[in-house]
């Protein structure tokens, strides 16, 4: 009795997940959630440590022992709300986060065996709060009479923004696109997070009083300078590094070549995937190479997948170990009978009629670590080989979109074009204006955004205090 | 929501639509393009600013129905809303004194050039006017063109209006009598790329304003990607204007012609199911008859 007592309490409960089969055929969530029941059996397993080491690995330092108490307690509105204190995207953050390397890494289960489920804790009752009763609403706190511009939608901007209405003050939240929320629903595709469900999250934001404008790149339509003028007190900027990356090999400009960026907008905002029904295109079928090893590139092998790929190759140059990818993702993606085409490194795109045909490549082995501590791919002499293709997705990167930089006088740069700020405050060169999220670290993740974000309204808050 | 306050068909599937933008029209210059969306299902498209009202609050954008979404523009009547407009995009014209210009536009590519001439004559350039169409029928924008120049010309395809022949064989006979310091060419892919190759032995600067596939119009998506001088560019953010020249023509007539297939499929399937105008008015009858319909029950009983 003890010991399979004992058994169970290391043995985390699995989420239910969509057959591969099944899922490459449609665009529907893969992970499934937690059932009332086994999110509750799931939550017993936490040891309730009194000096809860998992919430250091959480940048947004969200109560993870309390909301997980209210869960094993069958207090599913309690746990929501208990999240909601530090976290307004927990729907998103249950499914985005790379918990494994965050929270969960330091779970004292996992020195046994396997930690708390904490990731699939928070999407359960964030589901849950969404699902059933509407939470209360936020009680409005007193307006300070300061006003806020952040830049950016995305995970950054929305955690700023969020904090700072709450403490009252007067938040606008300008966004490029036609839609809010970044990287969350231009990037990250439907069957890992449904669009309904960032909508949501980002209404409840909305909710606490901030004011959301769209089609408004700021640096075209305003500069950081005009919105000054116009009476703001603070800006923060979280644009994002949202300039695509290509390899620089012949053939790239060829039909049929798409950056990450292009493809998963097209098919994530744009919802090409139901083309004819939504009017933007996106080339389906054939055979598709997508270059890269990041989340961008299992994302895009994915959606390609879904829009009807023969075959999807994943084209990366160092060996699985090294891809940046979330093992789940990976796995994910196996499944689904992705080809990994790991240690190779693509040449050349050869075209046909202005289309890309296929991809010239060489195999490759890892030398010495580079000056970035990941070994060096060295291309192994007689190895060339060629993929035929007919869609090939760059996904080896971004870099940092100049646009809001090179209209604003005095905001100090890095040599490789990120905003410099500071980290524990955002506060950059001038005078009332903070960044934070990839526009200041380079591409990362939703939560370091948001914990980005939430370091910066703070600062800012006290900044407006003055 | 963006209000178009007026609609006007210039000339066989050429329209002008004028919207209600002040932000836009506040921060507009020449030579920048918005991104527009008509309504939640739509595409991004771009369209070059033809004209801005910084009192009124207003931009006027001048397009040729070429598929499903400029149809379904073309379909809106004024008093109908977009829902989304986004500008100014891309980089201004580089507007200085240089002496003569001469700016040749053809087709709905006057729009673009018209903001442009305008600007170069007030920045105190003499300018010459060179416009092309394919019949004296589908002539637009003379008289505003007119308006913003010291000299015009204008030339037709079939001869019916002015010089008979290309823009690019008028702009070579007036580079041979006169002396031009600066040639800004706008209108189709083709026309741009002649007139390129009829002022290159001149070894006169000709800027042109691309029109490239584009998605976001911000630098994200790389959809938009050109070859100047053999460095690939984002026409978005380091155009729409480049040194023409220095194009690689070839490569963005390809590029323009990647979704040729779907563009077809969706404009046969607006047209099959009556979308837009017809469907409209068809709602619209339907609408009347329903109402007069459920008085009739209503007196009935």
């Amino acid at each position: 009795m003890e010991k399979s007592k004992k058994a169970m309490v290391l043995k985390r409960v699995q989420m239910p997940e969509r057959a591969p089969g099944v899922r490459v055929t449609n665009f529907n969530e893969v992970a499934l959630g937690y059932s009332p029941e086994r999110a509750i059996q799931e939550a017993s397993r936490c040891l309730q440590c009194k000096d809860s080491p998992c919430r250091r690995g959480c940048p947004v330092e969200v109560d993870i022992p309390a909301f997980v108490k209210c869960i094993k307690e069958g207090d599913f509105t309690g746990a929501i709300r208990e999240i909601k204190k530090k976290n307004f995207l927990p729907a998103i953050c249950g499914r985005v986060c790379p918990q494994e390397n965050q929270c969960e890494r330091f779970c004292v289960l996992g020195k046994k065996r396997d930690p708390l489920t904490i990731g699939g804790l928070e999407r359960f009752a964030a589901d849950h709060g969404r699902d059933k009763n509407p939470l209360d609403e936020p009680s409005k706190p007193k307006p300070t009479v300061k006003r806020v511009a952040v830049v950016g939608s995305g995970p950054a901007g929305l955690t700023v923004a969020g904090d700072l209405a709450r403490v009252g003050h007067e938040v606008t939240l300008f966004e490029g696109l036609h839609k809010p929320g970044g990287v969350l629903v231009y990037g990250i595709p439907e069957f890992r997070l449904p669009k309904e469900i960032v909508e949501f999250e980002v209404d409840y934001v909305r909710q606490l009083g901030v004011e959301i404008k769209t089609n408004a790149v700021i640096g075209k339509l305003f500069t950081i300078d005009e919105l000054f003028k116009r009476g703001y007190h603070a800006i923060f900027i979280g644009v994002g590094a949202g300039l695509p990356l290509f390899m620089g090999i012949p053939g790239e400009n060829l039909d049929g070549v798409y950056s990450a960026n292009e493809f998963l907008t097209r098919a994530n905002l744009m919802k090409s995937y139901l083309f004819p029904e939504y009017d933007t295109p996106i080339k389906r079928g054939g055979r598709v190479a997508v270059v890269g090893g990041g989340n961008v590139a299992v994302d895009a092998a994915r959606v390609a997948l879904r829009l009807g790929a023969d075959e999807v190759y994943l084209v990366y140059r160092r060996g699985e170990a090294e891809m940046p990818a979330r093992a789940e993702e990976i796995r994910h993606a196996k499944e689904e009978g992705i080809i990994f085409e790991v240690l190779t490194l693509p040449v050349r795109l050869l075209g046909k009629n202005g289309w890309v045909c296929g991809m010239e490549c060489v195999r490759v082995e890892l030398g010495e670590p580079d000056e970035s501590g990941r070994r060096r791919p060295i291309p192994i002499k007689g190895s060339e080989f060629a993929l035929d293709v007919d869609v090939v997705v760059v996904a080896i990167g971004t870099r940092a979109n100049p646009l809001l930089p090179s209209t604003t006088p005095g905001l100090e740069l890095n040599e490789r074009g990120y905003i410099v700020a500071d980290e524990e405050t955002g506060r950059t060169s001038r005078e009332g204006v903070f960044a934070g999220g990839d526009i200041v670290t380079g591409a990362a993740t939703v939560i370091s955004a948001m914990g980005a974000g939430r370091k910066a309204a703070r600062a800012i808050d006290e900044y407006l205090k003055k | 929501m963006f209000k178009i306050v007026k609609k006007e068909e210039l000339t066989a599937d050429v329209y002008l639509i004028e919207l209600e933008a002040p932000d836009i029209a506040r921060k507009a210059q020449p030579g920048q393009f918005i991104v527009l969306r008509i309504g939640e299902r739509g595409e991004r498209i771009p369209l070059t600013i033809a004209d801005f009202d910084r009192a009124k609050g207003t931009i006027s954008i001048l397009f040729l129905v070429v598929g499903k979404s400029t149809r379904w523009l073309s379909d809106l009547r004024a008093g109908d809303h977009l829902v989304d407009v986004s500008g100014p995009l891309g980089k201004p014209s580089e507007i200085e004194r240089v002496g003569t210009v001469l700016c040749a536009g053809g087709g709905v590519g006057i729009g673009a050039i018209h903001p442009i001439a305008r600007a170069f004559r007030e920045a105190g350039n003499r300018v010459i006017v060179v416009m092309g169409f394919r019949s004296k029928d589908l002539i637009v924008f003379e008289d505003e063109m007119r308006a913003v120049c010291d000299e015009f010309h204008i030339c037709t395809d079939d001869g019916s209006r002015g010089f008979k022949g290309f823009v690019a064989q008028l702009v070579d006979k007036i580079l041979k009598e006169d002396e031009v310091d600066l040639v800004y060419a706008i209108g189709p892919t083709m026309m741009m790329r002649t007139v390129c190759d009829t002022t290159r032995p001149h070894r006169i600067k000709t800027v042109v304003s691309l029109n490239p596939v584009m998605v976001d119009g911000t630098g994200m998506c790389g959809s938009c990607r050109v070859s100047v001088g053999g460095k690939t560019k984002f026409c978005c953010v380091d155009g729409p204007e480049f040194d023409g020249q220095q194009v690689d023509f070839d490569l963005l007539m390809a590029r323009q012609k990647i979704y040729l297939e779907e563009e077809k499929l969706s404009m046969e399937r607006y047209e099959a199911k009556g979308e837009g105008r017809r469907a409209k008015s068809e709602r619209r009858v339907k609408d009347e008859k329903r109402k007069a319909e459920g008085e009739c029950r209503k007196v009935k009983s």
